[in-house]
């Protein structure tokens, strides 16, 4: 096991600049989930981490020692792709224990190592077959076993489940944390999905354009999110914006009109503003408790209702558990609690606690 | 069923005529190589002669410099088929899969030089070959074949190298491959097919090239079998009983080594190496 420093990491392809400059301590055993929107240089990242792509500039250290200028097969790092990538003319037995029959590790090491991880992942019965006479979910627990044999520095994943269906997801999102909590292996994983990020990271780390926007523990980045696009990135369904100049009563939209908030910090006074909440946060009234909305789309998911309001002509997502909004006439009340509200300036940073 | 009946036979039909169409010569090859000189104009235009012998194939095989033709065939077929197919293999994958300044330079170049119609390149070559003694020997056919067959060889290994994913030797090199160990054991075996077709291409282009062969090479000695079936026209005649027979032996190793490599051709070996 081991820890990773990324330092002031930049790449550029030509004169394309992918990575702006990323800093990152990933301590020894952590869980570390990276996520972005596509094209942000999340697997770029991970890609430069194993070693698959070149450093344009900074430097990347793996136990303290500075492995840019190593070949991947040197740097002891497993990486679970989101093809799976098994080598299609070996059986599964083969493909587990390719990298430990490259080191010339002994015969019954290997076998062992095999048959320990076959059995943790349930691929008892198909370590004859080849990977084409498997599924797409036994493909992908071949794939965590050829990186679990071979007990790595570290392990890196890029979005391992994407290819898979929701049930087998979940499934596959438990074992990997049980395996995390098993092994303790330093892990980065990369992910668009925002359960399996909430769920399996210590930290999260969330990119945009090449620049890592805030690091930190599921709950921070979803309680305390440091820039309007953690904001709306996290959390599903996202948090709503409201966008105007804030003043005594509230916030004046661009329209004209005041909605009604909390007391907004007093050194805001006048500034252009964006208000965010999120959508299980809103509270909903009868009509004429509160502000009043326009009901536009009532989408019940089963666990709770979305609804979906217009207040001011700002459309605005609510989530309750209640289900007595499933029959609520066109119009409601709602109040946003300001206890629940996040504040951003004009250039989109956090302001208050 | 029915209604698809009609579209099945015309299709059965249209494959059957085309087959008849392409093995027709091969056929006519086959039946005057077994017609009795005598009976050859004799008989006029049959499908089979009314006796058949096979004098023709006794005696090139007896009396005529044809084995040494033939063996001269299978030396420069099969080693212009390695020679090219190692190199192809080895410039398919780099131009596969590095990206260098130069890369389309050598692209272009490579295309060029299959621009030039090869007449033209026959003196030049020959002025080449000459001081260095490689003229009249099988190990300059060897050299002017590879020459001539890398650039498409390269191409074609090269659009099989593109159907192999990258995180194939990716996922090799961190397992702890070299880049050359995760050819050689990950991607060359996934590529037997491209190998395969590659070999057979280059081999039947060298086996049936005449041009260099009768340009380079005088005398039976290092004559491959192309040049030799020139010999069965003499000034006044032409012995077509012999040069079909010779034909059709020439058409053996050929059809051996298709027989070899066709399970590599059959594709599919990649199948399941990721998300299908
Ligand atoms: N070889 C390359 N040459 C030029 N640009 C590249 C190359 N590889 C990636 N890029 C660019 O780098 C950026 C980051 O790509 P990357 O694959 O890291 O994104 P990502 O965050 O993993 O996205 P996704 O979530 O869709 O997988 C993209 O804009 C992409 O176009
Ligand atoms: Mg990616």
């Amino acid at each position: 096991m081991a820890s990773i420093d990324i330092k002031n990491l930049k790449k550029a392809y030509g004169t394309f600049s992918v990575l702006h400059g990323i800093d990152l301590l990933i301590k020894d055993g952590e869980f570390i989930v990276l996520v972005g929107p596509s094209g942000c240089g999340k697997s770029t990242l991970l890609r430069m981490i194993a070693g698959l792509e070149d450093v344009s500039e900074g430097e990347i250290q793996i136990d303290g020692l500075r492995v840019n200028e190593r070949h991947p097969k040197d740097r002891d790092i497993a990486m679970v792709f989101q093809s799976y990538a098994l080598y299609p003319h070996m059986t599964v037995a083969e493909n587990m224990s390719y990298s430990l029959r490259l080191r010339r590790a002994a015969k019954e090491t290997t076998a062992r190592a095999v048959s320990a991880a076959s059995q943790k992942l349930g691929l008892d019965p198909f370590l004859e077959r080849r990977p084409k006479a498997l599924s797409g979910g036994q493909r992908q627990r071949v794939a965590m076993g050829r990186a679990i044999v071979r007990q790595p520095k570290a392990f890196l994943f890029d979005e391992p489940l994407s290819n898979l269906d929701a049930r087998l997801r979940e499934q596959m999102r438990a074992e990997i944390k049980k395996m995390h909590a098993d092994l303790k292996a330093t892990s980065i994983y990369v992910t668009h999905d925002q359960i399996e990020a909430m769920t399996l990271a210590d930290r999260i780390v969330a990119m945009h354009g090449g620049v890592v926007q805030q690091v930190g523990s599921p709950l921070e980045l979803y309680d305390r999110p440091a820039n309007l696009f953690v904001a709306g990135f996290i959390g599903s369904p996202g948090m709503n914006f409201l966008e105007g100049r804030a003043e005594d009563g509230g916030l004046r939209l661009r329209d004209g009109s005041l909605v009604v908030l909390g007391a907004l910090s007093k050194d805001l006074k006048g500034q252009e503003v964006t208000v965010g909440v999120r959508p299980e946060h809103v509270v909903l009234h009868h009509e004429g408790e509160g502000m009043s909305a326009r009901v536009d789309l009532i989408e019940p998911t089963g666990f709770g209702i979305i609804v979906h309001l217009q207040l001011n002509g700002l459309p605005i997502k609510v989530f309750t558990l209640d289900r007595s909004a499933l029959s609520c006439g066109p119009n409601i009340g709602v109040t946003l609690p300001a206890e629940h509200l996040h504040l951003f300036d004009a250039q989109g940073i956090r302001q208050g606690a | 069923m029915r209604s698809s009946l009609l579209p099945t036979v015309a299709h059965r039909l249209a494959i059957f005529a085309y087959i008849i169409f392409a093995l027709f010569p091969l056929f006519w090859l086959l039946k005057v190589s077994v017609t009795p000189n005598d009976l050859l104009y004799s008989e006029g235009v049959r499908l089979w002669p009314s006796q058949t012998t096979f004098e023709h194939y006794a005696d090139v095989l007896r009396h005529s410099a044809f084995p040494t033709f033939f063996k001269n065939s299978v030396i420069v077929s099969g080693s212009t088929a390695i020679v090219v197919t190692i190199c192809a293999s080895l410039s398919g994958y780099a131009l596969s899969r590095f990206s260098f300044r130069t890369k389309y330079w050598i692209i272009a170049l490579m295309l060029l030089t299959q621009m030039f119609p090869l007449v033209m390149l026959v003196a030049p070559i020959f002025k080449i070959l000459s001081p260095l003694g490689l003229t009249n020997s099988l190990t300059g056919l060897v050299i002017v074949y590879s020459a001539f067959n890398v650039p498409f060889a390269t191409f074609l290994m090269q659009s099989f190298f593109d159907g192999i994913p990258k995180d194939l030797e990716e996922a090799a090199m961190i397992d702890g491959a070299t880049r050359f160990v995760a050819f050689r054991q990950i991607i060359l075996p996934l590529t037997l097919p491209g190998i395969a077709a590659t070999l057979g291409f280059v081999f039947t282009a060298a086996w049936s090239e005449l041009l260099f062969a009768l340009m380079l090479i005088n005398g039976n000695d290092a004559a491959t079998f192309p040049v030799g079936l020139l010999t069965f026209v003499s000034k006044f005649s032409v012995d077509f009983g012999q040069m079909m027979a010779a034909g059709i032996l020439a058409l053996i190793p050929a059809g051996f080594f298709f027989l070899l490599i066709q399970r590599y051709l059959v594709q599919g070996l990649t199948a399941g190496a990721v998300k299908g």
